[in-house]
């Protein structure tokens, strides 16, 4: 089975300085990886490299993609590969719906992959439904993208947008950071729902917390942009006891 | 400016007055329809001609050609006299060579042949291209392009038929209600009282520089009279779509809303129209009696030059509306992203007790564009409120201003003004800027002010890419959101257009 994403040896600077120093990952169709690691370690700058944001800058190493280099593409190209950042602090966009963003999201997507576009019914029908799923008032749809949401509303918005697009890897950036038990678990249902034996969810966190909710088939532990140490969902549970030290005081 | 000729030397020998030609029966209103497309198609272009110039003559040639009744004749040239003596506005946010008037022809002076394209293939692609992404029928294209012999009907036939026969249609239904609707030189003789009473009630002669100008050689515009109590059945824009070929670069617009009325009035196209005329200063006036209302919507897109602003419009207006009895209500809706230069500001006299005036503008400028527009809203009666929601949209190299005055007289007791003033940047080549002026004489009064200033940013722009929206679709989203409040105001079919018009506006002004 060929991997949905690999990356290799890869090592990448931002204007303050070097972040990734040889990362290699490799996740395969229906997995669920989980990232942890210390603050500054490069959880976020591997999620924001995967999706192509400006101003990484990639010195060596490669990233492959459902095949392709994914490195070569525009972040929205990769977006329609079937690459999704579910992002850790999502920006408001005032004046335009959400459902309009929504309808935009999906359509830009399917014209991309020379799919029919749902109906304008069919589109607002499920979406409402997965809406509902996540506990997310359908008044909500109206309102402007992100716009005077709580933390929660927009952690919930971010994973609706996954379902609605149904990724081929979802790449959650610390989506449980600021959420109380009762959206943690919302949030949690709604990935648990998604995964599929056709898709990847790669899930980037500081806690252990969010692992009892969605369990990993693998666990990677990164510490100054390496990957330190991978196991079973049985490592949160030993780093949730010991501390990150455990790991960072030792050589790798 | 190219020096001219002062004198207009061909005006003399063509410029003789004539007598009245308009046919004496104003019973077929489809004769005049056909008379005013004919006047455009079939009429000898030779005697039309007046060399460019500007002197008493001239006004005089303008209102003999038609027809028009001693008193306007007099009113214009009083107008022009006092033109004469005023100088042009300097305080406005905008940078341009000064204007030669006498290099004007100021009577709808045919397209120079030497001038002009001669074909659509010696159009700006580009302007091609954009009619193309508005849907504009291709049989369309030349005449908006201002090609050479493109108002002729072997070009343009189908649509005149056409719009003969829906013009004489809304004609009927209009004339049942009451309403008149006609070019403003059609009014002059059918309704000599009315245009009498109202012209330049609004707007004075010498309110500014080129309203002075409009005043003295106005080309031709839109009659509007709503009689008592009566809601104007339509919507007065798809008609005057039709219609608004030809009215010239001094249009000249009144519209009468007597007691208990309603109009809705819309004018523009959001096609760029060429034109050679690169001047353009029209006045339009409103008037709304006791519990009366109008709206008037625009949609302005005349041509913004190349991108360094060559070629474009100037496009300096006056447009004012008096709310002159109680309760009456005039709302100004406008989107403007067309012309070089933009200078415009709707305004409203509040006059009658608890009138209401409204204003929401739209003001898009890319690439060398330069924008000044707000409004006026001036509280004389008791307890009147004004709403200004003023958006501008800044891009390339261009700027926007804002200005806007908001005056309570110590006779507006219990007045109220909301401005609410939002500029948003895209790059950091543009500019934005905002004049908003106060002046409150009441004590009873209460005037409030919102500003805010923002970009598009980095962050909203990622976002969207990363569910697959590409910038340029980005862009006109999150500047479409932005936009509605205002467009919310504008007739259904006209806010749809809109965005559409505002997307196109903004192409590559991102990446």
């Amino acid at each position: 089975m060929s991997a949905l994403l690999n990356v290799e040896d890869l090592h990448v600077n931002v204007a303050e300085g070097k972040i990734l120093k040889g990362l290699t990952l490799a996740i395969n169709p229906g997995e669920v990886h989980a990232i942890m690691g210390p603050n500054g370690s490069g959880k976020s700058t591997l999620a924001n490299l995967l999706a192509g944001r400006p101003g990484y800058q990639v010195q060596s190493g490669s990233v492959t993609f459902a095949g392709i280099n994914l490195l070569e593409l525009e972040p929205e190209e990769r977006a329609h590969a079937g690459l999704f950042l579910a992002f850790q602090y999502p920006v408001e966009i005032p004046g335009v719906s959400n459902m309009e963003f929504l309808k935009a999201s999906v359509d830009h997507t399917a014209a991309a992959n020379d799919q029919e576009p749902l109906s304008t019914v069919d589109f607002m029908r499920r979406t409402k439904q997965v809406a509902a799923d996540l506990d997310l008032d359908p008044e909500f749809l109206k309102r402007g993208v992100n716009e005077g949401f709580s933390g929660g509303e927009k952690k919930r918005n971010e994973i609706l947008q996954m379902l609605l697009l149904a990724p081929k890897l979802a790449v959650l950036d610390e989506t449980d950071s600021g959420l109380d038990i009762d959206a943690l678990q919302t949030v949690a249902k709604g990935v648990n729902s998604f995964r599929s034996a056709d898709n990847g969810v790669l899930m980037i966190t500081h806690y252990q917390r969010l692992l009892d909710y969605i369990v990993p088939d693998v666990i990677h532990v990164l510490a100054d942009g390496q990957i330190i140490r991978s196991g079973g969902a049985e490592l949160a549970l030993e780093l949730e006891e010991k501390g990150y030290g455990w790991l960072t005081d030792q050589p790798a | 400016m190219s020096p001219s000729n002062p004198a207009p030397t061909q005006a003399s020998k063509t410029a003789a007055p004539k007598g009245p030609e308009r046919q004496s029966s104003d019973d077929a209103a489809t004769d005049f329809m056909a008379q005013d497309y004919s006047a455009g198609f079939v009429t000898d272009v030779e005697s039309d001609t007046i060399a460019p110039g500007l002197n008493e003559d001239v006004v005089r040639f303008i209102s003999a050609k038609k027809g028009e009744p001693e008193w306007l004749l007099d009113w214009r040239l009083e107008a022009f006299a006092k033109w004469k003596a005023m100088t042009p506005p300097q305080w406005a946010h905008v940078n341009f060579p000064p204007i030669d008037y006498n290099a004007i022809s100021y009577y709808s002076a045919p397209k120079s042949n030497a001038d002009g394209p001669q074909s659509l293939d010696e159009v700006d692609p580009e302007l091609i291209e954009t009619y193309n992404k508005l849907g504009i029928p291709l049989h369309e294209h030349a005449m908006l392009a201002g090609v050479v012999g493109a108002d002729r009907p072997n070009v343009a036939v189908d649509a005149v038929f056409d719009s003969v026969s829906i013009a004489t249609t809304f004609k009927d239904k209009l004339a049942e209600a009451g309403v008149v609707f006609c070019p403003i030189s059609e009014a002059v003789h059918s309704h000599p009282e009315l245009v009498q009473q109202y012209l330049g009630s609004v707007v004075p002669q010498t309110d500014n520089y080129y309203a002075a100008l409009n005043c003295a050689v106005f080309s031709d515009g839109s009659f509007v009279y709503i009689p008592k109590g009566v809601r104007c059945p339509m919507e007065l824009s798809t008609y005057f779509r039709i219609n608004a070929q030809n009215t010239g670069q001094f249009e000249r617009t009144l519209i009468i809303a007597e007691e208990g009325s309603y109009v809705s009035y819309l004018e523009g196209c959001t096609a760029p129209m060429r034109d050679e005329n690169q001047l353009h200063a029209a006045v339009v006036e409103l008037v709304a009696l006791t519990d009366a209302q109008i709206k008037y919507s625009t949609v302005q897109n005349w041509y913004p030059g190349d991108k360094d602003g060559k070629g474009g419009i100037y496009n300096f207006v006056t447009k004012r509306g008096l709310c002159g009895g109680a309760r009456a209500k005039i709302s100004w809706t406008q989107v403007e992203t067309g012309s070089a230069i933009t200078w415009k500001y709707p305004s409203v006299v509040l006059r009658g007790d608890d009138s209401v005036g409204e204003f929401y503008s739209v003001a898009l400028t890319n690439n060398a564009q330069q924008a000044d527009t707000g409004t006026k809203m001036i509280h004389l009666g008791n307890n009147t409120r004004s709403t200004i929601i003023a958006k501008g949209i800044s891009a390339g190299r261009s700027n926007s201003s804002y200005r806007g005055l908001v005056r309570t007289s110590p006779t507006a007791t219990g007045a109220r003004n909301y401005t609410q003033c939002d500029s948003l940047l895209i790059g950091d080549t543009c500019g934005a800027h905002t004049f908003p002026y106060i002046e409150s004489k009441n004590h009873d009064t209460i005037v409030e002010h919102e500003a805010t200033t923002s970009t598009v940013s980095d962050e909203q722009l990622f976002l969207c890419q990363q569910r697959g929206i590409d910038t340029e679709k980005a862009v006109s989203m999150i500047v479409n959101g932005f936009c509605k409040d205002v467009f919310r105001e504008l007739p259904m079919e006209f806010a749809v257009e809109a965005g559409k018009l505002l997307e196109v506006s903004l192409e590559g002004a991102v990446g």
